[in-house]
This record gives C-alpha cells, sequence and structure tokens, in this order.
C-alpha cells in the first residue's frame, strides 16, 4: 500500500489492509465492493495499493471473486491469491447472498471482513453489524438499535468452509498469522477484522488502537478460528476487562444507562461462554479424532 | 454435422464451439436446458471451462464481469425474472467494455406468474449498453451466438442474443452444426486489449468523478455506432466462411410492395407464410425483420423503408403509457425525415398468446385500410 490514501484519520481500515497486503505478498489481486474501502483506495485514474483491484458492485464482493478465481484457474495460475475486502454492510446485509453462496461452494478466496459495525462511508447508518444500543443516524437517540450484532461467524461455520477466524487491527500480529494460515489453505477462507470508525464510533483519531484493544480486551470481540465450521481456538486470552471500560469511551455509548451497560455485560458473558464451550467441545472432538 | 436441435441446445453448442472459458448461470424456464446442457458438456469434457453455479442471476452476471475482466471468454443465459434481477450488472458490464455474450429466452415478467413468450424482459433493458440480436430460428441461434462473440470482442460491448420462449427454446428443429476447427478459425482465442492482470497494479471500475465520465459514455456510445457496421461485417464473413447470412435487417418481398410489416423473432417464420398467401391474392405486402435491436440500425431500415407509404409494427411488448417499442423505433427512425410512412403501432402475442397467421392478416389489414393509424396501439387479439 502506498502513502496518500484517501482514508479519514485514525480509520482502522488503512492499517488492516497494509497488514493484509504485507501477510498476502505481491501474487494477490483485491476485489473491493462499496465501502469505504472503494474511496479509501483512490479514484481513477489513482490507485493507492500496489497489487490490481477490482471495484464491484455493492452486494458481489464474493461472486466477483468467484469469477476471477475461475478466470484465473481456466489460465493455470494457481498461484494468485484472490482477496475480497469488503465492509459490514456488503458483508452482513447486502452482499450475505453472494457470499453464502461462494461459501456453500467453497470457492477459493480469502474474504476479509473490515467491520467498522455500520454503513460509515454514506456518515454512519446502522447494519446487521451495528452492537446492541448503540447510536447511529438511523438509530438515533429514542430508537436505539434494539437487536444484536448479527454472528456472521457462526454464519460461516454453518458453511463448513475450511477456514473462519476473528482479528482486529490493534493485534497486527494475530491478523498476519491467520492471513498467513489462510493463504496456505483452499476454498473459502473468511476473516471477520474489526476496524474503528473515529467518526462513527464518536472517538479521538489517535483512539483506534486503545479502543480496539479494549473490545478484545472486554471479550466482547474475541480472538479465535474454527476451522471446517467445528474445530473453534481461542487465538488470545483477553484480561477480562469490565465492557463498561469499552462502552465509555466511545460516544456511540454515551447515552447508556448502567442498567444497560450491566445487561450489555451479561450479553457479552454469555457469548463469551458460549464460545468457551465451542472450544472446549471442539478440544475434546480433537483428542478423539486424534486416538482414533 | 445435422442434427434436431431445441433452440436451447442450439444455445448450447454456440457456447461450446465458441469455447467459451468461464460460464456462470442461474437455472429459470425456459432457459433451464440451456445450463443443463451446458453442465453435461463440461462434465463429459466437451467443453473445458469452468462453470460457477450461483446462487442467483444478479451473481451470475456479477461473476462473468469478473471473470472478462481477467481475461476469459465468458458467458450466462437466463430470461425474464432473473435478466430483471440483472439489471444493475448488466450496466455495469457494459460501462466496464467487457465482452460478453449472453442468452436471454423471452419471457413475460410477473405478476401473475407467466413463463410464456414475451419480448418486455429483453426490451425493458434496452437502456443498459448491451447490443441486443434477435433471432428467428434455431440454426440463427446457433450461428448468433458465434458471431456474438466476434462482434463484442471487437467493439468491446456486451451482446444479448434473444429468442422467443417454447417457439424456439423448446421446438426442434433441423440444424447445421459447424466443425469445431472451422469455427476456431472464424473465432480466435479471446485476447483482450485490457484485462486485469495480477503482475500489473492497476485499478479498474473505480470512482470517477465528473472531469472523465462523459467521455467514458461518449466512447461507449461511438462503439455502439460502430456496432452496425461490425455487425454487417461479421455476418458476411460469417457467411463467406459458412454460406449462411442473416443481416441485421432482412427484407422480404418489400419491393413494389404498398405495406411492410416489421417483425422481429419467430413472428417473423410466420409473417412470411402470410405474406407469401397474400401476395398470390395480389395484396402487396412486405416484410422487414428487424434483428438487431440496439444499436438500432436506423439507416438500413430507412433505406428499406423509404418510400413506402405505410408501416405496421408488430410488438410483442408493451412500453405501458406509450405503446409497442419496436413501433416507438421506427417512428423516431423517420421523425426528422422529409417523407416518412405513416405507422401503425400494434400489440399481440403477449405473455404467450398464440401468434397465428389470422392474427398477423388481421394486421395487414387494419395498415392496409386505413390512410393512417386510427389509434397509436392497436391491440390485436383481445378478448371480449
Amino acid at each position: 500500500m502506498d502513502p496518500g490514501h484517501l482514508a479519514c484519520s485514525g480509520c482502522g481500515s488503512p492499517l488492516g489492509l497494509r497488514l493484509a497486503l504485507k501477510a498476502l505478498g505481491e501474487k494477490t489481486m483485491v476485489v473491493i465492493p462499496a465501502s469505504c474501502a472503494s474511496i479509501i483506495v483512490g479514484p481513477f485514474p489513482y490507485s493507492a495499493l500496489k497489487v490490481p483491484i477490482v471495484h464491484v458492485a455493492f452486494e458481489t464482493a464474493a461472486c466477483s471473486a468467484s469469477g476471477i478465481r475461475a478466470s484465473l484457474d481456466m489460465q493455470g495460475d494457481e498461484e494468485t491469491t484472490v482477496v475480497a475486502w469488503a465492509g459490514d454492510g456488503g458483508t452482513f446485509d447486502i452482499g450475505i447472498q453472494a457470499l453464502s453462496g461462494a461459501a456453500e461452494r467453497n470457492d477459493d478466496f480469502i474474504y476479509i471482513c473490515s467491520d467498522n459495525e455500520a454503513y460509515m462511508n454514506t456518515g454512519i447508518q446502522r447494519s446487521s453489524a451495528t452492537p446492541y444500543l448503540a447510536w447511529t443516524t438511523t438509530t438515533p437517540i429514542g430508537n436505539l438499535k434494539e437487536r444484536p450484532k448479527k454472528d456472521i461467524m457462526a454464519i460461516m461455520a454453518g458453511h463448513h468452509i475450511p477456514y473462519a477466524a476473528t482479528a482486529c487491527v490493534a493485534y497486527p500480529e494475530d491478523f498476519i498469522r491467520k492471513l498467513k494460515k489462510a493463504k496456505d489453505m483452499k476454498g473459502t477462507r473468511f476473516i471477520h477484522l474489526l476496524s474503528p470508525c473515529p467518526p462513527g464510533w464518536r472517538i479521538a483519531s489517535d483512539e483506534t488502537i486503545k479502543v480496539a484493544r479494549l473490545a478484545v480486551e472486554t471479550k466482547v470481540f474475541p480472538l479465535y478460528e474454527i476451522e471446517h465450521g467445528e474445530i473453534y481456538i481461542l487465538t488470545y486470552q483477553p484480561r477480562g476487562t469490565p465492557v463498561k471500560e469499552y462502552l465509555s469511551q466511545q460516544g456511540r455509548f454515551r447515552q447508556l444507562t448502567d442498567e444497560q451497560m450491566t445487561t450489555i455485560q451479561e450479553n457479552v458473558d454469555r457469548e463469551w461462554n458460549r464460545l468457551m464451550g465451542q472450544c472446549e467441545g471442539a478440544a475434546r472432538r480433537g483428542v478423539s479424532r486424534l486416538a482414533q | 454435422m445435422k442434427r434436431v436441435l431445441s433452440g436451447n441446445k442450439a444455445v448450447a453448442y454456440g457456447v461450446m464451439l465458441s469455447r467459451v472459458q468461464v460460464i456462470s448461470a442461474y437455472p429459470i424456464t425456459p432457459q433451464t436446458t440451456i445450463v443443463e446442457e451446458l453442465s453435461r458438456f463440461c462434465a463429459e469434457g466437451e467443453l473445458e471451462a469452468k462453470f460457477i453455479k450461483v446462487e442467483s442471476e444478479h451473481s451470475a452476471m456479477a461473476s462473468i464481469i469478473a471473470s472478462s475482466l481477467t481475461g476469459s471468454r465468458s458467458f450466462t443465459a437466463t430470461s425474464s425474472q432473473g435478466l430483471a434481477l440483472m439489471h444493475e450488472m448488466l450496466h455495469w458490464a457494459a460501462g466496464g467494455r467487457l465482452p460478453l455474450v449472453m442468452v436471454n429466452v423471452n419471457r413475460a415478467l410477473g405478476p401473475g406468474w407467466n413463463i410464456w413468450m414475451d419480448q418486455s424482459d429483453s426490451l425493458s433493458q434496452r437502456d443498459t449498453g448491451w447490443i441486443q440480436l434477435y433471432c428467428e430460428d434455431n440454426q440463427e441461434v446457433l450461428d448468433t451466438i458465434i458471431q456474438a462473440f466476434k462482434i463484442a470482442e471487437r467493439v468491446y460491448l456486451p451482446v444479448m442474443v434473444v429468442l422467443d420462449a417454447f417457439f424456439l427454446s423448446h421446438t426442434s428443429e433441423i440444424v447445421e452444426i459447424p466443425h469445431r476447427e472451422e469455427v476456431d478459425r472464424f473465432l480466435p482465442r479471446f485476447e483482450p486489449e485490457y484485462r486485469v492482470h495480477p503482475k500489473k497494479p492497476q485499478a479498474y471500475f473505480g470512482m470517477v468523478s465528473p472531469d472523465y465520465f462523459m467521455e467514458f459514455r461518449y466512447k461507449m456510445q461511438r462503439g455502439m455506432e460502430e456496432t452496425v457496421e461490425v455487425a454487417r461485417s461479421v455476418d458476411e464473413e460469417f457467411g463467406r466462411q459458412f454460406g449462411r447470412t442473416y443481416g441485421i435487417v432482412e427484407p422480404y418481398r418489400c419491393e413494389d410492395a404498398d405495406v411492410v410489416m416489421v417483425t422481429s423473432g419467430t413472428v417473423t417464420s410466420t409473417s412470411r407464410v402470410v405474406i407469401d398467401r397474400l401476395w398470390e391474392d395480389g395484396i402487396k405486402v412486405g416484410l422487414l425483420k428487424v434483428k438487431m435491436f440496439r444499436p438500432f440500425p436506423m439507416e438500413e431500415i430507412k433505406r428499406v423503408l423509404k418510400g413506402v407509404e405505410k408501416v405496421g409494427v408488430i410488438d410483442r411488448n408493451i412500453s405501458f403509457g406509450h405503446g409497442g417499442i419496436f413501433a416507438q423505433e421506427i417512428r423516431s427512425t423517420f421523425c426528422n425525415e422529409d417523407k416518412r410512412p405513416m405507422v401503425f403501432g400494434f400489440v399481440m402475442g403477449l405473455g404467450g398468446r398464440d401468434v397465428t397467421p389470422e392474427t398477423i392478416e388481421e394486421a395487414i389489414h387494419v395498415t392496409l385500410e386505413n390512410s393512417r393509424p386510427k389509434e397509436e396501439t392497436h391491440w390485436i387479439g383481445l378478448k371480449g
């Protein structure tokens, strides 16, 4: 990635994109649907990336990646890695049909969802990745989002794809390790990358890493991977910092009462316990499989 | 080699002979047997291609846009609701100057559900920047697919090859299947001038500001204008090699005709029979088959219809609030001419209703017996 991209200051996305391209190397082609990234990488006739970019329609990241892969295969190029880099809107919402189709076919590409938890490119509107009780311009005070964030990892695991992982821009080593692991596999590989948006989350532009780190340490966004839809592995042991510390850093949660924060803490604990159960269950099955 | 083939099987043979490298399609009646046949060709190794079995027509078009941009000859087929779902991506394909070929089997759009012949699906995509070619029989379907790739790859615009639901898609006729080597000679390997390549860090289809956008669109229009001549020369070349030509429009018994009927698709074949019979009775009726709808071949049409007093246009489609779409195009072709024919617009055969020789004859008689149309659009064959 070259300097001179068009991201807002403090944006997590170019950080993630830079790390991803660093890990995946030069033989990479990037598919970008309508998203912040389609602006960040520059308008015609510029490009901020040192690899080819194909800009595609909002809901077509996955099937476009399928098309490129099929075409490269027909030309005998099995080396080049095809990467789709989409936002949460393009992944959780409008692009989920194409993503589900490609994942079910196990088409051979890496799909990275750079999740900033709302439609930030159009000015902070709620998506199905927006967390419970977060403020956005379409979930204003008085009408906050009352549904939890969609569990995209469970959905992807349900497709039995070879690899799915969560990652966070504040944990570059973990992210790079997962990218390299994904690169060495075939089939649909999915990485869910949490990437704070300072204007959308109402944080200062120098707080991106701090807040992203808190999302992980509070267990709001655990770092784990799922192999073949069933082997759950925790890749970072969080400290278990109270969720309140994460929420109170961000203007989008400014309106929350103590009671609501307690509810969110309970939700986080419940989800964490569920994840731990999956990791333990997988470990047990792993042992038994080894025993066979 | 001669075989008895349905229109849909003729499509599959055309695709196989064109050595398509990537296919992506979603089944829809009455297109389904195309994807079945192509799946079989791929499975049996008769066609070396990747067939992406997508979950929707939208993804079908999006994925072949990507595969074509990456340098592989690419194809899809659809119909009706499927084509409508693709609409966004049709603009993307044409704006991306990608030489795709798509078959659309003409079928009505719901509600209510109707799987039968109607041109409203393809004509609704008029302004997307796709070349549109309408076929009359199964031989023309096969030959047009091969020609379509050659045209598309010369002008860098996508081509929609259109055939009638059931009247062609599921009706079997004798079709001459050209030899593979002959087709290879006519249609060489796809070597695009521009393609996204792993070794070239270029960006395709990013944000284009008002400073550049209009020029891209102007070049598309110029590409469309050139297409008329390119298509004609491709057809002539095809004729020299395979002995069959179709023209972009085809006049039939137009000389000395008092009126000329304008048709597209299988109605043309029925009209030929009607017109031959009428000539026997001394009634001088000509026929103009319009194969190419986009770009609309205005000069060719003017040349044929010049001096004709009255023209009847048969439309198996309706633009609500205006009338039949081919009739509108014929009217606009002549609006700046000093001498122009009276244009009688006929809407018939919607949603698969049969267009019989009698239906066509009724339209001809309305055209013959009136000095000018009584109404912009005559509906023929309405009940009640």
